[in-house]
């Protein structure tokens, strides 16, 4: 019969033992990363994560999911729709804006590390910081820019520009060059190679990169279809200076660019068809495999400078915790992990130069100096200067900006503008209309 | 009394297990056993989903309010979804004749090939119908890619200039209702054989006894017997290319400037890729009425027919 003093001692005798920890005591994790297209990547990645789980002690399960086919978005949608799924997952650009009532504040995780490595572009605070708060980690793996990419020896020959003079390896950029280096000239050069029989290859298609070009394109010239506080501002005389640009710019373009993908401009690198496109380094890598001619040939740099500013386009990818998250503590230091210097060094090392810090202090790896041939083809990858980080839609808020991203508003004005030869005005009261419908609560 | 109890308690117990027992092995139980599986699964992945679709179409875009059929009454006010109708129709009824007529046609040329060869044409016909429509649509791709086109390639070989096969939207149109086209003929060709050869062949000697030309075999034989056949399979071919959507998300994604859009592929962008998953049930929802009409009208004929015959 066990009395009360013998309960006593056994009470005391348990809490006095030695705490013994097992194997994965922290719990276990689920994570989704995006499937990277460069080869090994994802293995850094799982790398990186397995020693963080091994010091954890964490069960971690890691996935990587490809966005090719809108998987990783299906998957995004699925899992906050049936609130069950990984811990964390990769948010590239809009999902994360579009999951936010589902996603874990991570305050604690983006100030540190803002404190730690810098600022963050106004683009990544624009998608990842969404009614004062912070709900996804801007993320290293996937965040790319898409600058022109283009033709050394094109260049020199029918634009008379050498490009590796404007935009140095391992110098700082030539400023009576890039101060040269704007819309106008972008025209020129663009109806010289067209004439040339090397037509830049910029899409006007309803993807991602067409999206992205056109929008940097307008943001250079001022035109917002939409305004910060959710007015519609198509009918612009910005709006008309843009479409009016975009119109000479068309006619020097491939004609059949309005059905443009994300693959079409690279192979038109590749193949050696163009002297310029707007992309992350991603075309540059595939020529050095199948084409190194024109891969020796080519060169990263910013874009043009507009009336308003020189706009980049950027594609921040981000990560995120779900609220349902059961091991919400070991995501964050996950996170965490994975954006300290050493760790971002490694991904960005791994991906070939693909992958950009959001941080301004991370941003000074050798990796870009390095890669070649050319050498130095990357070196003015990474946004600095007087480059503005730009995502196409912004300013507007978030739910609006995703409909104009994913319907394409822009690019589908400048086809019926100049395709489908619809009048000015005919064309603003069309996205007007649209616009009103992206407005719905 | 208690004898006649008791008598009537074991006869009523032993009748109650043979009746158990005898409902097990009827054949329509047993059956019902055998389909229960596929029974769950379509309810479970297609009736279930159909109910939730109509509920989610009547939430608001952050689906935390009802509200009724207003996501409905705001589709109809946008231009957009006006063109995608006009589209999905175009591209529903033309591929559908086209695939019915082509099948037809190539029918009957496989019914008159000797016995000896008609397999082996048949199969070879059957391809682009069994093959997975990712693959095939891909190939069609790459064959209008626009820097590495196969036809344009042809067309510059002799002297021609290439065409925007997917960038022009007259082009586009016609790329994806051809190669609809090429993929669902088949199916019409089978059906159309097997109808062909249920046709009697005394019918044919007594119209050649009676001096008919090949057309007038054609109108009063040969069609009169099919058109039940004709009507289940134009009826179940407009059902699934109303519904299309690999063919038009792989070759165009419902570009250029949504003129090749179909019901689905708008409803994936609305609902997944703009996150408004309310507005995207309700354009996939919209398709319903429409097919319900048309079935309602084919069958109805189908069944009259039958009621005459």
């Amino acid at each position: 019969m066990i009395d009360r003093r013998r309960f006593l001692s056994a009470s005391a005798a348990a809490l006095a033992a030695p705490y013994v920890r097992t194997s994965h005591a922290a719990g276990s994790l689920a994570v989704g990363f995006w499937d990277h297209w460069v080869p090994g990547a994802n293995d850094t990645l799982t790398k990186l994560c397995n020693e963080w789980a091994a010091k954890e002690k964490v069960d971690l399960k890691v996935d990587y999911i490809t966005s090719q086919s809108n998987k990783l978005l299906v998957t995004v949608t699925s899992e906050a729709q049936a609130k069950s799924g990984h811990d964390i997952l990769s948010l590239p650009i809009w999902l994360g804006p579009g999951q936010m009532a589902s996603l874990e504040p991570v305050d604690d995780i983006v100030q540190p590390l803002i404190a730690q490595y810098g600022a963050l572009p106004a683009a990544v605070e624009y998608l990842g910081k969404q009614e004062g708060h912070w709900i996804a980690v801007p993320a290293t793996v996937g965040s790319q820019m898409k600058g022109p990419c283009a033709r050394i020896d094109l260049f020199k020959q029918h634009v008379g520009l050498d490009i590796t003079k404007m935009y140095p390896a391992g110098a700082a950029p030539d400023k009576g060059l890039t101060d040269k280096w704007t819309w106008d000239t972008f025209l020129v050069a663009a109806e010289k190679c067209f004439k040339a029989g090397f037509p830049f290859g910029i899409g006007m298609g309803q993807t991602a990169d067409s999206v992205d070009s056109a929008g940097a394109i307008f943001a250079a010239h001022g035109a917002h279809l939409v305004d910060a506080k959710g007015n519609i501002t198509v009918n612009s005389a910005e709006t008309r200076q843009a479409m009016e640009y975009c119109k000479k710019l068309v006619q020097f373009l491939p004609p059949d660019v309005f059905a443009w993908d994300d693959a079409s401009n690279n192979k038109w690198l590749i193949a050696g068809k163009g002297a310029l496109i707007m992309n992350p380094p991603s075309a540059y890598a595939v020529a050095k495999r199948d084409n190194p001619k024109v891969a020796e040939q080519l060169w990263t740099f910013p874009s043009p400078k507009g009336p308003k500013g020189r706009f980049n386009p950027g594609l921040p990818f981000f990560w995120g915790i779900w609220k349902f998250s059961k091991n919400k503590i070991a995501a964050r230091s996950l996170i965490t992990h994975l954006s300290q210097r050493a760790a971002v060094e490694q991904l960005v090392v791994a991906s070939g130069g693909f992958d950009i810090p959001s941080f301004a202090g991370l941003r000074d790896f050798k990796i870009w100096a390095e890669v070649g041939p050319p050498k130095g083809t990357l070196y003015n990858y990474p946004p600095f200067g007087d480059q503005i980080v730009h995502i196409a839609g912004a300013p507007a808020p978030a739910s609006i900006a995703t409909q104009m991203y994913t319907q394409a508003t822009v690019t589908k004005m400048i086809a019926k503008f100049t395709q489908g030869g619809e009048a000015m005005d005919k064309v603003i009261a069309w996205a007007s209309s649209e616009l009103e419908g992206f407005m719905r609560a | 009394m208690v004898d006649a109890v008791a008598r009537g308690v074991h006869v009523s117990t032993g009748g109650r297990r043979m009746t158990l027992r005898k409902f097990v092995r009827r054949k329509s139980t047993i059956a019902f056993a055998m389909t229960l599986p596929l029974i769950l699964i379509i309810g479970t992945l297609v009736v279930y989903p159909a109910f939730y679709s109509f509920y989610l179409a009547m939430l608001n875009k952050s689906m935390q309010h009802f509200v009724g059929l207003a996501n409905f009454s705001f589709l109809f006010t946008r231009e957009t979804f006006w063109m995608v109708v006009k589209q999905s129709i175009i591209f529903a009824v033309s591929a559908v004749v086209f695939k019915a007529l082509i099948g037809f046609m190539v029918a009957h040329f496989v019914h008159n090939i000797p016995v000896r060869g008609q397999r082996k044409w048949r199969g070879m016909l059957l391809v682009p119908w069994v093959m997975p429509p990712a693959m095939s649509v891909l190939a069609w791709l790459w064959l209008f890619d626009p820097s590495y086109s196969a036809f344009n390639w042809l067309l510059e070989k002799i002297g021609a200039s290439g065409v925007p096969w997917l960038g022009n939207p007259y082009w586009a149109r016609f790329a994806v209702i051809l190669v609809n086209v090429w993929i669902g003929a088949p199916f019409f060709m089978i059906m159309y054989l097997a109808a062909l050869k249920s046709v009697p062949e005394q019918l044919y000697e007594a119209a050649a006894i009676d001096g008919a030309n090949w057309w007038q075999k054609m109108w009063f034989i040969t069609l009169p017997m099919m058109r039940n056949i004709i009507a289940i399979t134009v009826l179940f071919s407009l059902i699934v290319t109303f519904a299309n959507f690999d063919i038009v998300r792989i070759l165009t994604s419902g570009g250029p400037v949504n003129q090749t859009d179909v019901f689905a592929t708008w409803a994936f962008r609305i609902g997944i890729e703009s996150n408004d998953i309310p507005l995207g049930a309700c354009v996939s929802l919209f398709m319903f009425p429409i097919l319900a009409i048309a079935a309602i009208f084919i069958l109805r004929d189908i069944s009259k027919r039958g009621n005459e015959a």
